[in-house]
């Protein structure tokens, strides 16, 4: 026993610290975590972001320098609180709210305490900095931009959010990144790479050199300068022309399928969420429920398209067979079937074929050809399915795979879409239910930008390129298989030309006779749609939307165009004015009806949008 | 010379060689980045040690050249000069840090106290020795536990506590040599009511004594208990509680108070008192399984671990070489201390035994305090980790006081 002793002791010891140095080492992880924290510091340098321009190398956006002033709570020693809240123009109150939030967040990692100080604060506060242990400023780079429209389609780079910075590990607190728009999308491209230096930092919080030599630090690389296809001075007209209106204009390059114009209104100015007074600007430009300014109803709008959809109608009848350019449908001031109510038609000649039925959009003729399309099938189900496969290759009902920040597939509905309404098998249902799809109203939704791609794949005669922003990269154009390889419809060349035929006739004869260009040729539809809203419960007509699209020259189309405007009343009035305009200026870079261009400018839609706020009874379409 | 080459335990050299070489690369490791000179520069405090180990390879030649019986019959002496360099400190030592513990001669500074330790298990190895001890007797007990209290007093003068607790060590050669257990558990139970009155104050440790002192006696009610025992025995643990609970307050200074209570738990700032500790596990843990490698860690170079060169060495290992390399440090420590307990129990001489064991205790007791103290699990008391941390005078000493063994050993057979 008195030998056996001490053999036990040593051994008990040595198995002890075993334990113990197995729980430190190996099971917790918190100390070499904290190891980290202490005895090394990183250091980001952020990279210049890259600029942005238009399809004609006009710089839109460009960088200028910002300083935030931040703060390690950890390293913060007591200071002069009242003279440096004066230099930052800041309430004390709120200081030390702001640092009671930076600590919560993280008493080792810097959180920014100011964001964004003018150059006369910076320049102030730099000789101060030094009195202010625990704060430092950060160098960052903010947007200026040259341009002072184009908002919804730039969008915007704000502080980066905790979630982003949980989920990406490149990010953390107070970066910047792109939220919306082409900032958002291209944030890759654009941001960069941040330089990182990892500092070894001793007990006293020294630097003592680099770590490990500086092998793992990182010079920053700038972001990559891009050229957008959007066209800044016809995308500055779209916006004027849209003041004190509502709605949307996209226009494509058919050829290309690049987007020339992207217009949402209202609109803001995209300097209003740049610099300190960015939070106030964004809650208002947040807030506005009613105009709703942060809205891209370009993208996300999904409106009836109305008439332009009888183009398709008529395309899906041709491709099927079951008409022929010259069968003729007879208008009885609209067309009858069943029990309902007759959809209904304006006055025009009677019977028609279909360039004169395009001419003057006809209801009752496009009614019947989609009857027929759908009748041709043994079940109304196949005959939906089919003509539903034809309007998919034309991108609609889906998101289209474009290389936008936001979008709405809109609506085509199907087979199964009518068996659960009308709870097949049921209750049966048969085309005429689905009638008002003729004349794209009823169940079909589209975007206005789906709109303009219709129109760009028609003036192609049954082709598209999916509709893309983004032209060059530092100066190479793109090559994404995604936006230069074709999307062929399931329509065949020859059924394009009467259909075309009929919108050029359009300008030359029919609903947009008033709207034609000198010296242009131009090919169009004019839509009306119906529209709806509830006020105090009760469903209430509002005055139509109007819409138009485009295309010209109508041999070599160079432009594609969707106006929606909303409650403009009937195509020609607003939206086909504008359309025409648009494409002036984007062929000839000149406007020769200024009449007109005054028209536009002079109207606004401000009383309409008013009525149904107004609480008092309104007279609609006037 | 010959045949006492082979005499020599070469397993206990090559774990010292293993320690010594191995404490050298962390010792360099953490007094790296103190500044960017030359390699061997003298005034750098790795090429000093350097100096320090290729002077105890000399020191071994002499120490294992000298003839054993020399030890043993020269034992009084050593121990009276030993003394005497303690006492000569109060007159011609030099304080730093508050401790006078060192003589200063020109660029060298000695601590005499690591050379006691030697001197006095020597000394006690002496004593024990001899024909008429008998250590069952008290008169006997007495004086040996006045060879062990002589220096332990003086280096706790200085003050230097965590030395001083070093000779405590003893109480295991003693024990082997017939001290009866009670003396350990006595000693054990003054050890429990010392922590236990400065965890929880003297009013609840005497309450607790009263309580169990009751519950003991209601237990043996039957077998008819004298009552002046247990209250003789309750009185005195009361009284050693009280007095603990004095030098606490009155003779410890503030900082041993405060070493205490971090380890007690009643601090917890770890930016203030427990730093050293925090910074220590931190380093510790951030090794990993393998460690962040040779002159690498992050902890060692920012010199967050004060005091990293000296006791708290074992940080640095932790932290550049993992679990792996800590473990390995263990390994050795634990090999050495039973592959010495094993040269120990083979002796014939009582001399060499006890020595062996004073050898053994004293490692032992380094070893407990300084890696308890740097992992975390013992109160930070300052005494160097043996053969790994920086400092001549430890080295030296830990020198002398193995090689004196190892060279008694190898005589073995002529006792």
């Amino acid at each position: 026993m008195r030998k056996l002793l001490l053999y036990i002791i040593i051994f008990t010891t040595g198995l002890i610290f075993l334990a113990r140095l197995f729980y430190l080492q190996i099971i917790d992880d918190s100390l070499a975590v904290r190891s980290q924290d202490n005895a090394i510091e990183v250091v980001y340098d952020y990279p210049q972001r890259g600029y942005i321009s238009d399809r004609n190398g006009k710089l839109m956006v460009s960088n200028q320098p910002s300083y935030d002033v931040m703060a390690i709570p950890r390293n913060l020693k007591p200071f002069d609180t009242t003279e440096f809240c004066k230099i930052l123009s800041i309430e004390p109150e709120e200081l030390g709210r702001r640092l009671d939030k930076a600590k919560i967040y993280s008493p080792i990692l810097p959180s920014v305490i100011i964001p964004q100080l003018t150059k006369a604060e910076y320049a102030y506060l730099q000789e101060k900095m030094r009195k202010y242990e625990g704060f430092y400023i950060q160098k960052r780079s903010l947007r200026d931009y040259q341009v002072d429209h184009s908002a919804n389609v730039l969008g915007y780079i704000a502080q980066v959010n905790q979630k982003k910075v949980n989920e990406d590990p490149y990010y953390i607190s107070g970066d910047l990144i792109g939220r919306s728009g082409v900032e958002k999308v291209y944030e890759e491209l654009l941001r960069g790479e941040k330089g990182v230096k990892y500092i070894q930092k001793d007990r006293f919080n020294r630097d003592i050199g680099p770590y490990k030599d500086g092998i793992y630090d990182t010079l920053p690389t700038k972001g990559k300068d891009i050229s957008i296809t959007i066209d800044a001075e016809l995308q500055a007209y779209g916006e004027k022309l849209m003041k004190n209106k509502r709605g949307g204009i996209v226009a494509i390059e058919p050829e290309s399928g690049e987007i020339l114009s992207l217009v949402t209104a209202p609109t803001y100015d995209p300097a209003l969420l740049v610099g300190r007074k960015r939070s106030p600007n964004y809650t208002r430009l947040y807030y506005d429920s009613i105009a709703q300014p942060l809205y891209d109803r370009g993208l996300l709008a999904e409106y009836p398209p109305g008439s332009p959809f009888k183009t398709l109608t008529g395309l899906i009848a041709l491709q099927e067979g079951v008409i022929d350019t010259d069968d003729r449908f007879s208008c009885n001031n609209g067309y009858h079937y069943g029990a309902r109510r007759p959809l209904g038609c304006h006055s025009h000649p009677s019977p028609l074929n279909l360039v004169p039925g395009i001419a003057h959009s006809c209801n009752s003729y496009f009614a019947q050809v989609y009857r027929k399309t759908i009748e041709k099938y043994p079940t109304p189900q196949e005959g939906m399915d089919t003509w539903n496969k034809h309007l998919q290759s034309f991108g609609l009902g889906q998101f289209m795979g474009n290389d936008l920040s936001t979008g709405r597939p809109g609506k085509i509905p199907d087979a199964d879409y009518y068996n659960r309404i009308y709870n097949y098998p049921t209750y049966k249902w048969y085309s005429t239910a689905t009638i008002s799809n003729a004349i794209g109203q009823g169940e079909i939704l589209m975007t206005p930008i789906q709109l303009a791609n219709m129109t760009a794949t028609i003036a192609n005669r049954g082709w598209y390129y999916t509709p893309h922003i983004l032209k060059k990269v530092d100066g190479d154009p793109i090559k994404e298989e995604k936006f230069t390889v074709k999307n062929k419809t399931t329509i065949d060349r020859e059924h394009f030309d009467p259909v075309v035929e009929g919108m050029h006739e359009v300008y030359k004869s029919g609903t947009a006779r008033s709207l034609q260009i000198p010296g242009i040729e131009i090919a169009g539809k004019t839509g009306t749609a119906e529209n709806f809203t509830k006020i105090d419960g009760k469903r209430t007509q509002l005055t139509d939307h109007s819409i138009f699209v485009a295309f010209a020259p109508v041999d070599n189309p160079k432009i594609a165009i969707a106006v929606f405007v909303e409650n403009g009343y009937w195509g020609s009035r607003y939206a086909g004015r504008i359309a025409s305009l648009i494409v002036e200026k984007y062929i000839k870079k000149e406007i020769t009806r200024t009449d007109m261009e005054d028209w536009i400018l002079n109207h606004s839609l401000e009383e309409e949008y008013a009525k149904p706020l107004s609480g008092e009874p309104f007279i609609i379409n006037r | 010379m010959g045949k006492s080459v082979a005499g020599f335990d070469w397993l206990t050299i090559l774990i010292y060689l293993l320690l010594v070489g191995f404490g050298w690369a962390n010792i360099y490791s953490a007094s790296l980045a103190e500044s960017h000179t030359s390699f061997f520069e003298f005034n750098q405090i790795y090429s000093k040690q350097g100096l320090w180990i290729i002077l105890s390879f000399l020191l071994i030649i002499i120490l294992l050249s000298i003839e054993a019986k020399f030890y043993q019959r020269f034992s009084s002496v050593i121990y009276a000069i030993s003394l005497l360099s303690l006492a000569g400190l109060f007159v011609f030592g030099s304080t730093i840090a508050g401790q006078t513990a060192w003589y200063q001669i020109g660029p060298i500074s000695i601590q005499p106290a690591e050379f006691a330790k030697a001197a006095t298990a020597l000394a006690v190895a002496k004593y024990l020795s001899g024909i008429q001890t008998n250590i069952k007797d008290f008169k006997h007990q007495l004086r040996v536990f006045l060879i062990i209290a002589l220096p332990m007093i003086l280096v706790l003068l200085q003050p230097d506590a965590g030395s001083a607790m070093v000779y405590f060590s003893f109480a295991f050669a003693l024990y082997r040599e017939g001290l009866h257990f009670a003396y350990l558990l006595l000693g054990f139970f003054a050890a429990t009511l010392f922590v236990a009155t400065l965890a929880f104050g003297p009013a609840w440790v005497i309450g607790g004594v009263i309580l169990i002192a009751i519950l003991v006696y209601l237990k043996n009610l039957k077998r008819r208990p004298n009552l002046f025992k247990y209250l003789f025995f309750a009185a005195v643990a009361i009284g050693f509680s009280l007095s603990v609970n004095y030098v606490f307050e009155n003779v410890f200074k503030q900082h041993h108070r405060d070493r205490f209570n971090i380890v007690l738990g009643k601090e917890v700032d770890s930016r203030g008192i427990g730093y050293n500790t925090n910074q220590s596990e931190i380093a510790i843990g951030s090794g990993g399984l393998f460690g962040k490698g040779w002159t690498e860690g992050t902890q060692t170079k920012g010199h967050f671990v004060p005091e990293q060169h000296t006791d708290y060495i074992f940080s640095t290992v932790g932290e550049e070489w993992g679990f792996l390399g800590s473990t390995f440090i263990l390994v050795l420590f634990v090999m050495l201390m039973l592959r010495l307990l094993y040269l120990a129990e083979r002796q014939r001489s009582t001399f060499t035994r006890v020595y062996g064991y004073g050898v053994i205790g004293i490692i032992f007791m380094h070893f407990l305090v300084n890696i308890g103290m740097v992992i975390g699990i013992f109160p930070t008391v300052g005494i160097p980790l043996p053969f790994l941390s920086y400092g001549g005078s430890g080295l030296w000493a830990f020198t002398i006081l193995l090689f004196i063994f190892i060279k008694l050993d190898s005589d073995r057979m002529s006792f």
